[in-house]
């Protein structure tokens, strides 16, 4: 039945996609959401003829969970963090790059070369890094921010007025520098006090939003909200009176990584998109779009200046900084529980 | 509604009886292939292992309902106890849909009735003004109920405007706010049927009762509500069936702070949990659910007929 | 009925009721009108009158993902109306016009189906079922799996109207030594016209907004519009989604109209 219904169904498609499919030289990019100008993908399609189609999803999970259900294979670019660039390589996800596909390789920083996800960059390029915090709304609260406190312990006037991401490996691992545990802990205790922390904590979330983080800000539905800095800036540029903080207890950072998936349709289509996005004039206009950083080199030159020097570019010397880690199956299993438990 | 389309078999007759067969076959095959096969496959995936980040292993596993049913600790080392998460998000499902199809029960019928009696020639323009909202794409009108419930929307402006409230009403990211945004998503469900209803009744016997000097509420509540509680169930069901499995409302009205059913099932499949063989089972608990309230609304329906009749 | 005394009828309050119901229904749609016409990209100030969010839609960064998901959703709500209208009229004739037999309410519940069945438990069934014969998602399967769940929208005018007409125009015809088919094409189908009016634009329209299963079947980078629109208000409503988001809300109006008028002509009986 299996044979009988694909041929069918091939020779519908052949039908009724025809027109569509009129042998139009693609690239199809399965992406965050807000995180590409359109004037890039232009540029991209104004150069080579190669028009970009995009999808996108709103966390690293969603996007693991779509590929598992059966989307691989018809996208051939995704934008994973560093954490799921390693899950996926697991998964068997990924397309090895042989060396000298990518004429612009050496583009790559040094720094970023040579990463525990991927070492070697055999499977992805760099796209942008930055870091995940919160920012408060200083016309609502003019305290200390400081500190993960605001989050889970916050201040009377913050209560009820605070959006977390909607992502459990963002807010498991911010509640774990909270409590100076470390990340994936196998420990009972500490897997005990993260629940109760973040089941403590909960009254005081107003919602539970990954792709409104920034828009809640601008509108002042919520005076406080984990968010990241380029979209915190954002958030700034938008008009809100925000301050990104820079807790005493750490903050999460991470690196979106451009991977080419396995069985991609437009494999050469891709390998040129690749390029495409490790030429620093291209990396700085997407850098001054998203406020990020960049990782590549060759880019500072091109970066607005307002960006160099902005508050949520420049952390202060000292914060500790911390990549989010890959959990082994038991313990996902813990903190897939404490996150049912937390959203019951 | 399904009992009561298929009894009303009575203007059938047989001109077509042979190729009946042949013209029935499209529908079976499709409906079979495309809905009747995908359910009884998720039935098989909800006994299967589950792959660790989504997928499946092909081994017979009950773990999805165990899962579903018993509560073994934090860390599933424990004596199993009744699990109370799931029967929560249950729990709090049905109060939903349950507190929106009474809500839509409160404005549906009088307005069902009002519009049933108006002059005849005027009722399918009032019919045709409930249902344009309802071809309005269910994700634009929730949003825009968002949009116009906000602390700084434009309801709390017009309401601090006239002064009648000095600071927003905080309504958006509550409980409140996606019974809303269920009873504006379904409300036609509930007005249609009950319309049709109080259209078919016999006037008159509100007359005789009147001429027995019988109070107005009385007669409505004693003569007429019987008299059309078929519509009126109907419309309850057909708002409160599609209300538990929603995920829209709860997700972009409630802040996506409490799971309903829809958005743990959703979870499994597109967000963290990734845990296919439990999401199918949530699935077929729910589908259960539903087909026993359909079940039972179906009875009453054909009790409720042959007692009229 | 109508020697009833009004006064009966009547109750007090149910046509403030009535009237607070239509506020609810339509404020929402009536703000998004208004402000899909605001010339600032703010949503919450009001800078004046501006076609500009108009314009934006058809020429804007967006637009280009716009018109393709118009196109799928267009196209795939005229293919899976066609077709689940063809095969619910061939179904209705079946069950209205072929007699008792044994499998008329199991095929009455099979038709009846995609109706019982919470829509995310078709979704997530769809996608299982998709998953587990290895059939990649794509546009295609938008399309069978819209063709199956528009089936019952589609049957229930059509079945509907059947009913309503009287056996003995085709009986005649056959007396006069027309064939059963020609008596099905040249008497009972344009006697039906109106029924299957309906069921087409039922059908048109139930698919055209479709979101849930959509979104679980639909493969990289296929959107329908509900998809596309998704993908945007997620991150809040945008002046320009409410441009689309009014002009879906006109045509829809349009589509209900024709079909107002054209069950209005129902009268032929």
């Amino acid at each position: 039945m299996k044979t009988m219904l694909k041929t069918t169904a091939a020779a519908l498609a052949l039908t009724v996609g025809a027109t569509a499919a009129a042998a139009e030289e693609k690239v199809v990019l399965y992406h965050w959401f807000e995180y590409m100008p359109q004037e890039l993908l232009d540029k991209f399609t104004a150069e080579t003829g190669i028009k970009v189609t995009m999808d996108t999803f709103d966390s690293n999970e969603a996007m693991l969970a779509s590929l598992k259900a059966g989307a691989i294979g018809t996208y051939d670019l995704s934008v994973p963090g560093d954490y799921m660039v390693a899950i996926l390589k697991n998964q068997g996800m990924l397309d090895t790059i042989a060396d000298g596909e990518l004429k612009n390789k050496a583009n790559i920083s040094d720094q970023w070369l040579d990463v525990d996800f991927d070492p070697g960059r055999m499977h992805s390029i760099p796209y942008q890094w930055g870091s995940t915090s919160f920012s408060v709304n200083r016309d609502d609260y003019q305290g200390d921010i400081q500190s993960t406190d605001i989050l889970f312990n916050p201040p009377e006037e913050l209560k009820g007025r605070i959006n977390v991401l909607d992502s459990q490996a963002d807010v498991l691992a911010m509640a774990s520098l909270h409590l100076g545990i470390p990340q994936c802990t196998n420990d009972r205790e500490q897997l005990k006090a993260l629940n109760a922390l973040v089941q403590g904590a909960k009254e005081n979330w107003t919602s539970f939003n990954s792709d409104t983080a920034k828009e809640v800000l601008v509108s002042g539905d919520v005076s406080a909200g984990m968010i990241w800095n380029g979209f915190s800036a954002k958030a700034r540029a938008e008009g809100a009176n925000v301050e990104y903080a820079y807790p005493e207890q750490g903050m999460l950072v991470w690196m979106d990584n451009i991977v080419l998936l396995k069985d991609a349709p437009n494999r050469e289509n891709a390998l040129k998109f690749l390029d495409f996005m490790l030429e620093p004039e291209n990396v700085a206009a997407l850098t001054n779009w998203t406020q990020y950083s960049a990782g590549v080199d060759g880019v500072s030159d091109h970066l607005d200046e307002a960006l160099r020097t902005s508050p949520e570019n420049n952390p202060p010397a000292g914060v500790s900084t911390a990549f989010i880690q890959v959990c082994d199956e038991q313990t996902q299993a813990v903190y897939d529980t404490i996150w049912t438990n937390l959203k019951k | 509604m399904a009992a009561g389309a298929a009894s009303g078999g009575s203007a059938t007759t047989d001109t077509y009886k042979e190729a009946r067969n042949w013209l029935l076959l499209p529908s079976w095959a499709v409906l079979g292939i495309f809905v009747l096969a995908p359910v009884c496959m998720m039935l098989v995936y909800s006994f299967l292992t589950k792959e660790f980040r989504g997928g499946v292993i092909w081994e017979p596993s009950l773990a999805a309902y165990d899962q579903f049913f018993f509560d073994r600790g934090l860390f599933g080392d424990e004596p199993a106890k009744i699990e109370w998460t799931y029967i929560t998000i249950f729990w709090r499902s049905i109060w939903q849909a349950g507190a929106a199809t009474l809500l839509s029960l409160v404005i549906g019928f009088p307005t069902a009735y009002f519009i049933a009696t108006r002059p005849e020639r005027v009722r399918p323009f009032w019919v045709f003004l409930i249902t344009i909202p309802y071809w309005v794409n269910l994700l634009i009108r929730t949003v825009s109920m968002k949009f116009l419930l906000r602390d700084q929307g434009p309801l709390n402006d017009f309401l601090i405007g006239t002064g009648l409230i000095d600071s927003p009403i905080h309504i958006v990211n509550t409980n409140f706010a996606v019974q809303l945004g269920l009873f504006y998503s379904y409300l036609p469900f509930m007005v249609l049927p009950i319309y049709a209803a109080v259209e078919r009744y016999n006037f008159s016997l509100s007359e005789a009762a009147a001429d027995l000097y019988a109070p107005k509420w009385v007669t409505l509540r004693r003569i007429v509500l019987p008299a059309i509680k078929p519509g009126v169930i109907a419309g309850c069901i057909l708002v409160f069936v599609p209300s538990m499995g929603s995920f829209l409302a709860p997700d972009l009205l409630g802040g996506a702070k409490n799971f309903m059913i829809g958005s743990l099932i959703e979870e499994q499949f597109k967000g963290n949990a990734g845990n296919w063989p439990f999401g199918a089972a949530a699935s077929m608990i729910l589908l259960t659910m539903v087909l026993i309230i359909l079940l039972i609304f179906a009875r009453q329906q054909s009790k409720a007929e042959n007692g009229g009749s | 009925m109508a020697t009833v005394n009004n006064d009966i009828k009547t109750y007090k309050g149910f046509r403030a009721i009535t009237l607070l119901c239509l506020l609810v229904l339509y404020a929402p749609l009536v703000i998004v009108t208004i402000y899909s016409f605001n010339a600032s990209a703010s949503i919450t100030n009001w800078e004046g009158l501006s076609f500009r969010w108009y314009a934006d839609v058809f020429t804007g960064p967006e637009s280009d993902k716009f018109k393709v998901a118009a196109f799928n959703s267009f196209t795939i709500a005229i293919m899976a109306a066609t077709a689940s209208t063809t095969i619910a009229t061939l179904a209705a004739t079946a069950m209205v016009r072929g007699g008792k037999f044994k499998l008329r309410t199991v095929s009455f519940g099979l038709i009846s189906l995609p109706l019982m069945v919470p829509e995310i438990v078709t979704a997530v069934a769809t996608l299982i079922f998709f998953n587990s014969i290895g059939f990649t998602r794509g546009y295609l399967t938008i399309l069978v799996a819209h063709i199956a769940f528009c089936i019952p929208f589609a049957y229930l005018p059509i079945s509907a109207r059947m009913q309503g007409i009287e056996d003995s125009f085709e009986q005649a015809a056959m007396d006069l030594y027309a064939t059963k088919r020609q008596a099905f094409t040249k008497v009972l189908m344009p006697l039906m016209a109106p029924g299957i009016i309906s069921g087409f634009l039922l059908a048109f329209i139930v698919s055209l907004d479709d979101f849930i299963i959509t979104n679980f079947v639909k493969g990289a980078g296929v959107e329908t519009l509900p998809t596309a629109i998704f993908g945007s208000v997620k991150q809040g409503i945008k002046p320009n989604i409410m441009a689309i988001s009014t002009m879906l809300l006109s045509f829809s109006i349009v589509m209900v109209t024709i079909s107002y008028f054209v069950s209005k002509s129902d009268n032929t009986k």
